[in-house]
């Protein structure tokens, strides 16, 4: 078990309608309650928003918390966003997981609002259950090559290029055909301007 | 162009393509093929004495075949590099006595028949991806008769012949007799918008109405008097300033019908073309005698897209191209990290949306480029030197070479090279290696709060972040409904999954288990979900020694794109559960409580090709092939039938 004894706080959020129009996040946020660990359950209409995210900072320093659930949205959307918020409340931001109930639950389950409800408990339950295992992690800075590839050189590549060249980065702009110009080059006139292409 | 020739930090690489990308974010090692073009293209002065006395002739590529070339040539007169290139298949090449003639009349001695293709090796923090697209191929719409009819051309042939550049200098003329056409006609929508597969694609191709009424003006602007009429079946003016030039058209009298022709005949003497539609605004059947008709050909995903897909690891929308991070609040990150896309490779667009994407896209790549460290995500592979047995499994199946080992020494991660994926940590048979942030305790007790609540109608499900988990958001996004059985475990690859974890499932009381990942194609850690097939195999063989049915363990690959295909796995593996009792469940738990977990899979054993029977776990088709190792790790098993992954082999 990790380092002292786990102190979570879950963050249950309606996204508006999007989650608390086919779930109960009422019944959610109570459930999340009862579970073992969980010392507080919060709901909130947009937990991203500055309000949201200001009540999940209040709400750590109020409640001590050393793990931190958020039931919302894919962590491929908002996890950055989350983690962020946490660690402006003092926490290393990987004591937080995500709990999907939107695009894993809520979206996918639209006319059955006791079974997406249940759904959204248990997927809870087992984010509280790996939040129990989360712990304190360091990234590891790695150097970044100044320098950039711009595969195709048609319009978009070409002005990929410029701009990042124009911004002091070294570009490499890799063409196919024997020369830069793409699909563009081939037009005589292009709109809305009705000037040349080249 | 000429500004990006002459940019001092651009280096050109034309003629040239990506063979090889490797590293990560921040770090990317490329590998491109710079193909010898046989002309120095910094010592040609384009003066074209070579053209001259070359004697091949092909059609000219840029020219849409409209006019010829020379198989020495340079593309087009404003061509970046201002260089000339030998098409060597077409060349009679050095021989003296074949033809050597372009070397003869050189006087910068610039052309140069033992240059050989060069392998440059780039160094690169962020990749920008603007592929560009292909134009539909209007062949098979055989109604319009473009390839009967020489007056019927498409949109790009249009814009040769109108060209100052272009095969007539500007004139624009019938192909069949020279001569300027009194009456036009434009077919839009051809290849775009349609449910048919063979007549072209679903989508608007965005850029074609604007381009026809820009053509229209154009036709106006040479010739006051020609007659144009567009068929059509809406007009998407949307942009800044378009409806404007849709009104120009309209008001110099470019008459618009609404109907897309059925019949495009031509007469044998004149060479006309009487083209038939049905005017739906109207309700009648139209007749129109007309000079020239012009396809509004529509947009296609580059048919190298493929190529450039697994070179980066990147999705593809159903529509083919490259998919976006996030359609709307990440819309040119690419799904790999340090990739952007730019311009058409991400979806049809025009010049104006080109150029502001690929600045987006220049914009987004400087983030991180403008940085001199980035921070990586904490989720690498960790060993525990005290437990670990010096077996060298772990630097056997580390994707990336990042598990330094030799034989008596502990094994040690090379941190900067872990990419994160975990198949080390599921593959040590010592749980010697942690993965921090998905360590062993957090899936076990995922697991276990999994089935905590009325298991009998849970399916423990295994998805990776990259492509099932992030297939499943997509059938969130898109509303996909399906049965909310599923709780989903996530994992960075399908690879972390340690068969372990499958065999605690059932001893916990699951009716089924599915583990999910990429394709074989798209693997994000290149090819760690082998091991997956590897241990998913050896977990049937062994499920079934023990009596229990292999096919409560499903293995799947869902891409990210693929919202439908996640909602059809997941109302199917419910089909299955349904069917798996309480008492069956009961009688798996007792079995299993002391069983060992299976390792190993006959099928992974198999040096050569040996006569196998395939079954598959979800719709039990079964067919015979020649199966080896090397094929289990080289193809993805697919069910012909059911489109299933869940296939077995049996030898």
């Amino acid at each position: 078990m990790a380092k002292g004894n786990p102190r979570i706080g879950v963050f249950v959020c309606d996204c508006g309608l999007n989650i608390a129009g086919s779930v109960d996040t009422e019944a959610v946020k109570d459930y999340a309650a009862t579970l073992p660990d969980v010392v507080v359950a919060v709901r909130n209409k947009y937990t991203c928003s500055d309000p949201g995210q200001a009540e999940i900072r209040r709400v750590i320093g109020e409640h001590n918390l050393n793990r931190v659930v958020i039931a919302s949205c894919s962590p491929r959307l908002h996890e950055p966003t989350f983690r962020a918020c946490v660690q402006q409340a003092g926490l290393n931001p990987y004591l937080m997981t995500m709990a999907n109930i939107r695009e894993h639950c809520s979206w996918v389950t639209l006319h059955d609002r006791e079974a997406a409800t249940r759904k959204a408990q248990d997927i809870v339950r087992v984010a509280v259950a790996q939040a129990r295992w989360l712990h304190p992690q360091d990234e590891e800075q790695l150097p970044v090559t100044d320098a950039a590839l711009v595969i195709g050189g048609g319009v978009a590549g070409i002005q990929a290029a410029l701009d990042l060249a124009d911004a002091g980065h070294q570009v490499y702009l890799v063409e196919k055909q024997p020369s830069i110009g793409g699909i563009m080059a081939m037009l005589d006139k292009t709109y809305p301007t009705m000037d040349c292409s080249i | 162009m000429m500004d990006a020739g002459r940019h001092p930090r651009i280096k050109l690489l034309t003629y040239s393509e990506v063979e090889d990308v490797s590293g990560y974010v921040g770090n990317f090692r490329v590998r491109v093929r710079k193909k010898a073009r046989y002309v120095d293209e910094n010592e040609c002065t384009a003066c074209g004495e070579c053209v001259k006395v070359c004697p091949i002739v092909r059609p000219d590529e840029f020219q849409q075949g409209l006019s010829t070339r020379r198989a020495i040539y340079i593309p087009f007169p404003q061509a970046v590099p201002s260089a000339y290139v030998v098409d060597i298949e077409a060349c009679l090449g050095d021989n003296p006595i074949a033809c050597g003639k372009c070397i003869e009349v050189c006087d910068k001695k610039c052309i140069d028949f033992d240059m050989r293709d060069e392998i440059v090796e780039l160094n690169v923090g962020a990749i920008i991806v603007a592929t560009g697209m292909d134009l539909y191929d209007p062949t098979a719409l055989d109604e319009y008769g473009y390839t009967r009819f020489e007056n019927v051309i498409t949109s790009l042939e249009f814009e040769r012949l109108i060209s100052a550049g272009g095969p007539t200098g500007g004139h624009f003329i019938r192909l069949t007799d020279g001569q300027p056409p009194r009456r036009i006609g434009f077919v839009q929508c051809v290849g775009s918008r349609t449910n048919n597969p063979v007549r072209g694609n679903p989508y608007c191709s965005n850029i074609c109405c604007m381009n026809t009424i820009k053509d229209s003006l154009q036709l106006k602007d040479h010739y006051p008097d020609i007659d144009i009429t567009v068929f059509y079946m809406d007009i998407r003016a949307f942009g800044k300033g378009f409806e404007d030039l849709f009104m120009r058209s309209k008001a110099a009298g470019v008459r618009y019908v609404r109907g897309l022709p059925g019949e495009v005949v031509e007469d044998p003497q004149t060479r006309n073309l009487r083209v038939f539609v049905e005017n739906t605004t109207a309700g009648r059947i139209e007749e129109y005698e007309l000079d020239m008709l012009v396809l509004s050909i529509g947009a296609i995903p580059r048919g190298d897209s493929e190529l450039v897909k697994q070179l980066l690891t990147l999705s593809r929308t159903p529509d083919g191209f490259f998919m976006e991070a996030h359609p709307k609040l990440k819309p040119v990150d690419a799904t790999t990290k340090g990739v952007f896309l730019a311009g058409c490779a991400e979806s049809p667009k025009d010049v104006k949306d080109s150029v502001t994407q690929a600045s987006a896209a220049a914009a987004r790549a400087e983030v991180l480029l403008s940085k001199s460290k980035i921070q990586v995500e904490a989720t690498t592979a960790v060993v525990d030197a005290a437990k670990c047995r010096q077996c060298g499994r772990c630097a056997e199946v580390c994707p990336f070479s990042a598990i330094r080992w030799e034989k008596k020494q502990v094994a040690q991660v090379i941190t900067a090279a872990c990419a994160g994926c975990g198949t080390c940590a599921a593959e040590c048979p010592f749980d010697a290696i942690e993965m921090r942030h998905f360590s062993d305790q957090a899936i076990y007790a995922q697991i276990d709060a999994a089935l905590e609540r009325d298991p009998l109608s849970t399916i423990v499900t295994f998805a990776c972040n990259w492509c099932s988990y992030a297939g499943a958001d997509t059938a969130g996004t898109g509303r996909m409904e399906y049965p909310p059985n599923a709780r989903i475990i996530r994992t960075m690859c399908s690879g972390r999954v340690d068969a372990d974890f499958v065999w605690y499932a059932f001893q916990k009381g699951a009716p089924v288990v599915l583990v999910s990942g990429c394709h074989y194609a798209d693997c994000h850690y290149i090819n760690a979900n082998r091991n997956t097939v590897r241990r998913v195999d050896a977990l049937w063989e062994g499920l079934e020694k023990y009596g229990v049915r292999p096919e409560r363990l499903q293995l799947e690959w869902c891409s990210a794109a693929k919202g439908q295909r996640w909602a059809k796995i997941m109302r199917e593996v419910e089909e299955l559960r349904v069917h798996v009792t309480a008492e069956e469940v009961e009688r798996t738990t007792e079995v299993l409580r002391e069983a060992k977990v299976p390792l190993s899979s006959q099928v992974w054993k198999l040096k050569a090709p040996t006569p196998a029977l395939l079954h598959c776990l979800r719709c039990g088709y079964e067919w015979r092939e020649d199966y080896s190792a090397e094929k289990a790790r080289s193809e993805e098993r697919m069910c012909a039938a059911c489109r299933s992954n869940s296939v077995r082999v049996f030898i």
